[in-house]
């Protein structure tokens, strides 16, 4: 079985439906309808813009480039987490909390699946590692992005008992405690939520997408296991880390709470 | 000794721009409970925040001749207890925010010992107010920081609460420092008033 390629005309099709729901929006005042057009056509371009870089690399196979690709993909991915932020940390810990957590996490489970557990020769090969690092950094973004969001709002709106906590003499810790553990459940919803439901309810798009290129479902199902915990571990660790010290740099050497470090 | 030492304390909140207010010094002696009033927005919150270390601050406070940097912060507000007009709750019963209870201070403001089992949701104000005096209380500080305790209250509950800190002050030997807008409520608890003047300035007024 080949892949049966798509014509410009197909995409349009699928185009023209997300413009339908956009026209909805405005007709309706629901707002939003901007942020939808623009992730659409973010979508086109980086897409496009992913094919030509990524036919490039893939012919390369050089470490370098590879790197560089990694650490551009690291980059944009931090951005993204602070500009989704309603209340960011101010200074350059708005950029560097998510970048990061998402260093560590991401990167890290990365390179664990490639030297350790798919073993390709050379172990950075593109077609194994940019994928894996692409799904991997958009899912921890995800989650550092919910978890943070969650933080930040939540403290903002319970300042009053926060601050009653830290004088009735309650450490930081204890102070933030409930708070803290909601923001990383937060950030770990989504992809508890794709184990759940994986094979029952949806097919998750890595293995579709092999199934598609001819791949047998039981390979394409293997694969999808191995990236479903990659995700899991690489979420939950991103989203512990980016909680933790979001939470401590929330108050200051006198146990305060500084809101002042929040947008 | 017993006394809170306060000196040079001036509040650096980061942004905001009260800082016209003098640089308070002052000794709050033990058993003794010390008025402070001022316009609205003249910081008097911000002061007794100051001394509880919950805002950055400039300048020295001591408890019994203990420097409260020479203890974690956490530590110090255990012991100087800053209750603000608006308490906090996060439980969803009374009951769950008392780490020891205590019925017989309960009582005196009018509870019944069932309180502790009331939903957050359903109390009002006025109800909060009592008891997250007698939630600061049941931690046994050694100096109170008390912040329009009775601003949500008539004036049977006001005599109520203003009796049991006298009792508690009495008792410890706790130093206690009150903000009221109550020029009358002033006069029966305090024999010295610290009063924030409009331009800033800080003066005393012993009665």
């Amino acid at each position: 079985m080949s892949l049966i390629s798509l014509s410009a005309f197909d995409l349009a099709i699928a185009a023209s439906l997300v413009l339908l729901v956009a026209l909805l929006q405005w007709r309706m005042r629901l707002g939003n309808t901007q942020a939808l057009l623009i992730a659409g056509l973010r979508t086109v371009v980086q897409l496009l813009l992913l094919g030509l870089v990524l036919k490039i690399v893939f012919a390369a196979s050089d470490l370098y480039w590879i790197t560089l690709m990694s650490i551009v993909m690291l980059l944009a991915a931090g951005r993204e987490v602070m500009v989704r932020q309603k209340r960011q940390f101010i200074g350059s810990w708005g950029f560097l909390l998510g970048t990061s957590s998402m260093f560590v996490s991401a990167f890290s489970v990365t390179l664990l699946a490639l030297l350790v557990i798919v073993q390709p020769d050379p172990w950075y090969l593109p077609q194994y590692s940019i994928p894996l690092l692409g799904m991997l950094l958009g899912n921890t973004l995800n989650g550092i992005t919910l978890g943070l969001d969650n933080l930040t709002r939540s403290v903002w709106e319970k300042r009053i008992i926060i601050d009653g906590r830290l004088a009735l003499g309650e450490t930081w810790g204890s102070a933030i405690s409930g708070i803290r553990r909601d923001s990383i459940r937060v950030g770990m919803i989504p992809i508890i939520n794709a184990m759940s439901v994986a094979g029952l309810v949806s097919l998750p798009g890595m293995m579709t997408g092999q199934i598609l290129s001819g791949t047998p479902p039981v390979e394409a199902v293997k694969y999808q296991i191995l990236i479903m915990f990659l995700i899991a571990a690489g979420t939950g660790l991103g989203t512990i880390t980016a909680i933790v010290i979001g939470c401590r740099r929330l108050f200051d050497d006198r146990e305060r709470l500084r809101l002042d470090r929040l947008r | 000794m017993a006394d809170l030492v306060i000196s040079n304390l001036r509040s650096q909140v980061p942004g905001l721009v009260v800082q016209r207010l003098a640089a308070l010094n002052l000794c709050l002696h033990g058993a003794e409970i010390t008025g402070l009033n001022g316009p609205s927005g003249s910081g008097k919150s911000l002061l007794l925040r100051a001394i509880a270390d919950l805002d950055p601050s400039m300048g020295e406070v001591s408890l019994a001749d203990c420097s409260r940097t020479s203890m974690p912060a956490h530590e110090w507000r255990k012991r100087v207890a800053y209750l603000p007009t608006e308490s906090g709750w996060w439980f969803e019963t009374v009951g769950e925010h008392f780490l020891q209870t205590d019925i017989a201070s309960l009582q005196k403001l009018g509870f019944e010992a069932d309180v502790l089992s009331w939903k957050i949701t359903r109390i009002s104000s006025g109800e909060k107010q009592r008891l997250a005096l007698v939630r600061s209380l049941s931690r046994e500080p050694e100096a109170l920081l008390l912040d329009e305790p009775t601003a949500a209250l008539d004036e049977s509950h006001t005599l109520n609460v203003e009796q049991l800190v006298s009792d508690y002050m009495k008792q410890r030997n706790a130093p206690v420092f009150w903000v009221s807008h109550d020029p009358g409520q002033l006069n029966r608890l305090t024999r010295f008033i610290i009063n924030i003047q409009p331009d800033g300035s800080i003066r005393e007024q012993v009665r």
